[in-house]
């Protein structure tokens, strides 16, 4: 039955043609390969529990009186938004946990999208000839950002719609088109009933759409260049070492996209997140104290709150205080992401096509600028805490802001030199950073003690193993010979990669 | 201790020596070669604990399933379906990992870029191509070429033009709707009177035809019982029986100006922490904030109701390209 129903599709896309080689298709291990992975399974997370929310969520900003189950609010006007996003919680089946697994997902999915290109950056891995594929997962990392406000926008509570006003005041900021922008893209001025439904549609269809589109181009030119890998026995540029599509890796790799859910799954449910409820709906005059937006805007928070009050009066116009922080920052920051493997290229002079990656050690300059912009941005986030921080700390405002002006100007100047000694170091000490061997003291017959290195440990045993091209064996029969019999040890990534 | 199979290169030796003692024709490396045997140390432990694990996860999808059954709390469901999952993940991973052969395993890697010659042929091909199908029909292709800059140019109409108005036909960037005798209305359509609020007290105001307004939502603020309150030059009648009155919405990035602090007579915008000092005319003393908060300038009426002067003499709010300065009005 299977048989015929394959045997009936193949002969139609000859994929017993087409498909083969993929079953052979190697895929390197390091754990570190693993942060896009999870990027890519939050993402499909978000999706499936996208669509259920979007079964009991109305993107309306209407009035309606609240009748639902959770007292306090009962009897109060709130938007069919807000109302709808709180009935969604309490009234459907798993409701609560559906939209708790959303933002959880949206945080892990933007958090793994960071990590994912810090990993990228500090082994090399942008170089020629990945650089287009550094740009489309820059775009991606900009998309899931403006798709992670949009939906922590989407419920209308008044955390949210306070982000909202300053979004559209770092609008207004654009010199020109600003205000243009701003009243397009609210239908009018702020708050206006037409940015709810708007946001919605850009929430679920269009930028969805987008990531969709780009992350189908980003896995394309995965596979078509093959990941790269860390040099090791066997592991050269014009080949590539690890363990098989099937089943090998399709095993971890699928396993892990369970994991992950599973993980989101028991975030959603013991660790509450944005209860809008307690916030209560937004009205343009009202506003809450000590609140932060999800982690990923902190830094632009954080940027706001530290940024001088420096306006630029010209003849007629102005460049607000907030364009600097809030439009000019992030503009250079991504444009400089996006340069970064033409910078360094010409910068190094290094031009060839690389599938190797390199350890952050042994290319100090790159690893120390890359830990002081980082810092740079890191120190920021903490800023967008300034208030938490002075009332946590019994300091005085005052004195929490300026610790972090200074910071964030220090903090980068320290780390650059910092990292660059320690790669230095690391690079002197031969072993840093592997497994030591134990020493065992040994007593010998006569009474004296001597002391002799344990042997080594047996996942080393792998890293002396060449490396067998699959073409050449017969995987199948070696898998049936083989199937209970293990070795001595247990599979380890060689970490000597020198 | 007894050599472990696979040590001391051991399997190295077998597997490039292609002593083909496999089944598979034309395979120069035995099935017997350490790359094949699996990673655990142990492969009937693991397979009992990748068992567990999937009976795990078995049980735990049943308990979601039970627990959605009975509409069990949203934590029950989660729990449950996170431990299944994990659960689930965790047995295949475990499987993947130490359950099939160690490797390692490679594939030959092309290089990316083409030669010179490829490069040529292709270009080549496009490029003659192209011309033999353009060559006589020039005027064609200037037409559709303008044909597609129209397009181009009008699809931007209805995408852009017809998602809102202008920002200056609503007026709102530069006016609010403050009028001449506009009674200081609470959010809840009562007119405030002179005696309303105690010394210190603080309450949010709108024009009576604005409640609730984003742009028109103004902070009065009893400062003390009587006299007028001249926080500025010029400004001499605005503040009457002791009474101040401030546009609510923050200079710095639009955030209401929400908190009051009697004691130091300050306000602070909640958002990014700029402070305000009211007796100076709501100056900007602390934060990012750039330009105080504009003053509303008030008179009491004979029959005690509090009213504005006049709107606010400068735009409220955020700064904009077109704000034409710091005392920038309408352009």
């Amino acid at each position: 039955m299977i048989d015929s129903l394959f045997s009936w599709i193949d002969d139609r896309v000859a994929l017993s043609r087409s498909g083969r080689h993929l079953l052979d298709k190697i895929f390197p291990d390091h754990w570190s390969f693993m942060i896009g992975e999870i990027a890519l399974y939050s993402f499909i997370v978000l999706m499936l529990t996208g669509v259920f929310l979007t079964l009991y969520f109305v993107p309306s900003s209407t009035p309606v009186v609240y009748h639902g189950v959770y007292a306090p609010l009962r009897g109060q006007t709130v938007s069919a938004a807000f109302d709808s996003t709180v009935n969604l919680s309490f009234q459907v089946r798993g409701g609560l946990l559906m939209r708790q697994m959303h933002h959880w997902a949206a945080n892990i999915f933007v958090g793994a999208i960071v990590v994912h290109m810090l990993r990228v950056f500090f082994t090399g891995a942008f170089r020629r000839p990945r650089e287009a594929n550094w740009m489309l997962g820059t775009t991606l990392l900009i998309l899931a950002i403006f798709n992670g406000f949009l939906g922590y926008s989407l419920p209308d509570d008044l955390i949210s719609g306070t982000g909202i006003r300053i979004a559209f005041s770092i609008m207004e900021s654009i010199p020109f088109v600003g205000t243009y922008l701003a009243y397009f893209l609210f239908g009018g001025s702020f708050p206006g009933t037409a940015i709810i439904p708007r946001f919605f549609i850009l929430h679920v269809l269009v930028l969805p759409l987008l990531i969709i589109g780009l992350l189908a181009g980003h896995l394309g030119m995965l596979v078509k260049h093959k990941h790269a890998q860390f040099p090791g026995k066997g592991a050269r540029d014009d080949n590539v070492v690890g363990s098989p599509l099937w089943p090998t890796y399709a095993a971890k790799a699928g396993g892990f996209f369970f994991l992950t859910t599973g993980v989101t799954a028991l975030l959603g449910a013991i660790v509450q997140i944005n209860p809008i409820w307690q916030y209560g709906q937004y009205y343009a005059y009202k506003v809450s104290y000590a609140v932060q937006p999800d982690w990923y805007m902190g830094w632009l928070d954080g940027a706001l709150r530290v940024m001088p009050s420096w306006e630029l009066n010209l003849p007629g116009h102005m460049i607000p205080t907030v364009f600097f922080p809030a439009v000019l920052l992030p503009g250079l920051t991504f444009n400089l992401i996006y340069a970064w493997p033409f910078i360094e290229a010409k910068l190094s002079g290094d031009t060839a096509e690389h599938h190797l990656l390199e350890r952050p050690r042994d290319k100090p300059l790159r690893t120390a600028i890359g830990a002081a912009v980082f810092a740079f941005y890191f120190v920021l986030f903490g800023a967008s805490a300034t208030d938490v921080l002075a009332n946590y700390l019994s300091l005085s405002l005052n004195v929490v802001l300026w610790a972090f002006r200074i910071l964030c100007i220090v903090v980068p100047i320290v780390v650059f030199p910092v990292t660059y000694k320690i790669c230095l170091e690391l690079r002197a000490t031969p072993g840093a950073g592997q497994r030591k061997r134990h020493n065992l003291v040994v007593r010998t017959a006569d009474g004296g003690y001597t002391t002799i290195a344990a042997e080594e440990y047996p996942g080393y045993v792998k890293a002396e193993l060449e490396p067998v091209a699959l073409d050449q064996v017969d995987l199948v029969s070696a898998m049936a010979a083989d199937a209970d019999q293990g070795t001595e040890g247990v599979y380890q990534i060689p970490r000597d990669y020198r | 201790m007894p050599e472990a199979p696979g040590t001391d290169g051991a399997g190295n030796e077998a597997g490039t020596g292609g002593a083909g003692h496999s089944g598979h024709p034309g395979a120069s490396v035995p099935t017997g070669a350490p790359q094949f045997q699996v990673a655990a140390k142990n492969p009937r432990r693991v397979e009992g604990a990748v068992a567990v694990a999937f009976l795990a996860s078995l049980l735990a999808f049943a308990a979601f399933g039970a627990a959605f059954w009975v509409a069990a709390s949203s934590w029950v469901l989660g729990v449950t379906l996170g431990v299944a999952l994990s659960a689930f993940g965790f047995a295949l991973v475990a499987w993947g990992k130490y359950l099939m052969p160690q490797g390692p395993f490679e594939e030959p890697r092309p290089q990316m870029a083409t030669t010179p010659a490829e490069k040529q042929e292709f270009v080549a091909d496009f490029a003659t191509r192209g011309k033999v199908a353009v060559e006589r029909r020039g005027v064609l292709v200037k037409l559709m070429g303008a044909a597609g800059a129209v397009l181009g140019v009008v699809l931007a109409f209805p995408l852009i033009r017809s998602l809102g108005p202008r920002p200056n036909q609503e007026q709102s960037l530069y006016h609010t709707k403050w009028r001449k005798g506009a009674k200081l209305t609470s959010i809840e359509g009562r007119a405030v009177r002179v005696d309303d609020i105690e010394i210190g007290g603080i309450i949010t105001v709108f024009p009576p035809d604005d409640l609730g307004g984003a742009f028109s939502q103004t902070v009065l603020i009893r400062v003390q019982q009587t006299g007028d309150i001249v926080t500025e030059p010029g400004r001499e009648t605005w503040g009457p029986h002791g009474y101040l009155a401030f546009s609510k919405v923050c200079t710095h990035a639009g955030c209401p100006v929400g908190l009051y602090e009697e004691l130091t007579q300050q306000l602070l915008c909640p958002c990014h922490q700029s402070l305000f000092d009211i007796g100076t005319g709501a100056m900007p003393v602390f934060g990012p904030a750039p330009r105080p908060l504009p003053q509303l300038p008030l008179y009491v009426d004979s029959k005690g109701y509090l009213r504005a002067q006049a709107d606010y003499d400068e735009p409220i709010g955020p700064g904009f390209w077109y704000r034409g300065g710091s005392n920038g009005g309408p352009q």
